[in-house]
């Protein structure tokens, strides 16, 4: 991995793609706390961090984890955390601060089953609590969902950035499926280190050369905490406008569209295809970014469908954003499996066969 | 005949501030400028405020300085340090911040020999919060939370943080003073001066525990208050260094 400019590909683990993806993005720190199904991306920040001039630290709990990235984010320095399920509940009190105290960081969230101790296999059951209630407040960080090791790569870059650009919080957020799954990678040589990097706002010792700088989220006064969250969330109308993403793939007839994504996106590929074959005019939304939602996406790519199908590894979480996009004007329907247990496209198939059929009733 | 003249430091802005009349967070604050300055390091360093009575000495540092949750001061300052190896870092935490919600951070920042500088107000309280059993409570206090007097049956006893870290490897310095006398002030800021040294030669974690008053939620008078520190706290939290010495 050491060539930085090869073009060649790198056979990875989605986990250890998350890691290498965020050294050439430039991220100097990293601090974590050991969870199964992330453990990968420690061991490998842990390998490669001192080797780049960076830090790899681990941190006594989730909450010192990232805490360490909240100070580190406030000195102006690229870092990031990484955890599961569990672990990022712990992590919520430092997430409200950092998006109150307007800071950027990445936080990556393998997802397991909950809740409690849950279980330690795939899951999609922390979409409400990464698009919802990331911590107490008014507030909201990215949320993207990768569905390929590739895309790991190529969303942690975006998180980086965007982080920046937006002072906010960005989640990647995966789960043990995607991190643990191997698959060829490339990541990009044009690596722009620099962009955003301005930060005149960070705590790093004045120089005696400007006023001291603040961080804080602190404002007792409500007219001004309540200004506060206006000015931030002007800004969250701008990242909605631009910066939303979702992958197409449906024909002029469809009729049945699926909404799935990251892992699960995948299965519901595998199941589009099988249906298209048997001639039921599926197709498929999958949403690349959670917060911002895709909604005018959706709304578009559903336009002329007759029903839409939900799939997620959850009790239903993102349907709820498909029936607030789409208004409840198409019938939704919902397939979940939860505990761990990942759908099988011959599964979702079958429920796409019964929607079919139901209509040609 | 010449007085010396009451300087305010450079490293301290020349705010009011909120604390109670009495109250030696200011005098606590003055040591620490004074050091900065002399130190001539204001432009180097970044001040945490934790949450508690001091959760707005942002406002009163002239240096780079940051809010910090209820007790993760030293995560935060482990985050800021470990990116930023030659700046210099300090805390400033209450009892209920760094020995009760935030012992964790405390503890494992002390055992990494992190190269930061932990100001410890021990003041036997919640200030902010209006005066309740706090970690170093002593036995018998009354406070909110204790109306009959701290009871070791039931609320245990009180932490004794300096003698807790000097079992630790990574402390360069742990230190107990107060601020109730001129000589013990002198004391202080000399302890304080250390703990910055400490930490630009890069030598490992230091903490000074500051035996600290709270008149209004004591109940006392500012001088009374002074008598009850020297009366009181310090025959249970004596004074003294607890371990000194580079750790690297
Ligand atoms: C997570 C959390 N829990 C509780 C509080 C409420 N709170 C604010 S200040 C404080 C007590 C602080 O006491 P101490 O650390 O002794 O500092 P002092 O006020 O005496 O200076 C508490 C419990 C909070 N802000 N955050």
């Amino acid at each position: 991995m050491s060539n930085q400019s090869s073009p060649k590909k790198h056979l990875m683990k989605g986990n250890e793609a998350i890691a290498e993806a965020a050294i050439r993005s430039g991220c100097k720190c990293f601090f974590g706390y050991p969870i199964t199904p992330q453990t990968e991306i420690s061991a490998y920040m842990a390998k490669r961090m001192p080797k780049v001039g960076g830090v790899y630290l681990q941190a006594e709990s989730e909450i010192a984890a990232i805490n360490m990235v909240y100070g580190c984010a406030g000195s102006g320095v690229r870092c990031m955390t990484s955890s599961s399920s569990p672990g990022i509940a712990l992590k919520a009190e430092g997430i409200s601060y950092i998006a109150g105290s307007d800071l950027p960081c990445v936080i990556i969230n393998v997802q397991r089953g909950g809740p409690g101790l849950g279980g330690i296999q795939p899951s999609q059951s922390d979409y409400w609590f990464m698009t919802r209630a990331l911590g107490h407040g008014d507030f909201h960080a990215l949320v993207f969902a990768p569905a390929s090791v590739q895309e790991m790569v190529d969303t942690v870059c975006d998180a980086f950035d965007l982080a920046d650009k937006y002072r906010m919080p960005a989640v990647i957020l995966a789960d043990g499926l995607l991190g643990q799954m191997m698959e060829p990678v490339h990541f990009p040589e044009d690596y722009d280190f620099n962009k955003n990097t301005e930060k005149p706002w960070a705590a790093n010792g004045h120089g005696n050369k400007r006023k001291h700088n603040i961080i804080n989220s602190l404002f007792l006064q409500p007219d001004v905490l309540e200004d506060e969250n206006f000015k931030r969330f002007k800004r969250y109308e701008i990242v909605k406008k631009n910066e939303t993403k979702a992958e197409i793939d449906i024909e002029e007839d469809t009729e049945l569209l699926v909404v799935a994504y990251g892992s699960v996106a995948r299965i519901a590929k595998a199941a589009v295809d099988m249906a298209r074959k048997n001639g039921i005019k599926a197709g498929l939304f999958r949403p690349i970014t959670l917060w911002p939602y895709p909604e005018k996406e959706l709304q578009k790519a559903a336009e002329k469908v007759k029903k839409v199908l939900v799939v997620e590894m959850s009790m239903g979480q993102m349907v709820e954003d498909v029936r607030i996009s789409l208004k409840s004007r198409i019938p939704i329907e919902f397939h979940g499996r939860t505990g761990g247990i990942v759908p099988t496209p011959a599964e979702v198939f079958e429920k796409l066969k019964e929607m079919d059929g139901d209509d040609n009733a | 005949m010449i007085m010396p003249s009451y300087t305010i430091p450079k490293a301290l802005c020349d705010v009011p501030t909120h604390y109670c009349p009495g109250c030696t967070h200011g005098i606590i604050h003055k040591l620490i400028a004074e050091v900065i300055d002399e130190m001539g390091i204001e432009g180097e360093t970044i001040g945490i405020c934790p949450v508690g009575c001091s959760v707005m000495a942002y406002d009163y540092f002239a240096c780079d300085m940051m809010e910090a949750a209820h007790g993760r001061a030293p995560a935060v300052a482990t985050g800021i340090k470990r990116g930023n190896p030659d700046k210099f870092v300090f805390t400033y935490q209450g009892d209920g911040d760094l020995a009760a919600i935030g012992t964790a951070e405390t503890v494992h920042a002390a055992t990494r020999g992190e190269n930061i500088t932990v100001i410890f107000v021990n003041n036997a309280t919640y200030g902010m919060t209006g005066g309740q059993m706090a970690p170093t409570t002593l036995p018998g206090q009354i406070t909110q939370t204790t109306p009959y007097g701290r009871n070791t049956d039931i609320e245990g006893f009180p932490v004794k943080i300096c003698e807790i870290l000097s079992q630790i490897d990574g402390v360069a310095l742990a230190q107990r003073v107060t601020v109730i006398d001129p000589n013990t002030i002198k004391t202080a800021k000399a302890a304080i001066r250390k703990g910055f040294e400490y930490q630009k030669n890069k030598q490992g974690f230091s903490l000074i525990e500051v035996l600290s008053t709270c008149p209004t939620n004591w109940g006392l008078s500012p001088v009374e208050s002074l008598n009850w520190v020297k009366e009181k706290m310090i025959p249970y939290y004596p004074l003294g260094v607890f371990k000194e010495g580079a750790i690297r």
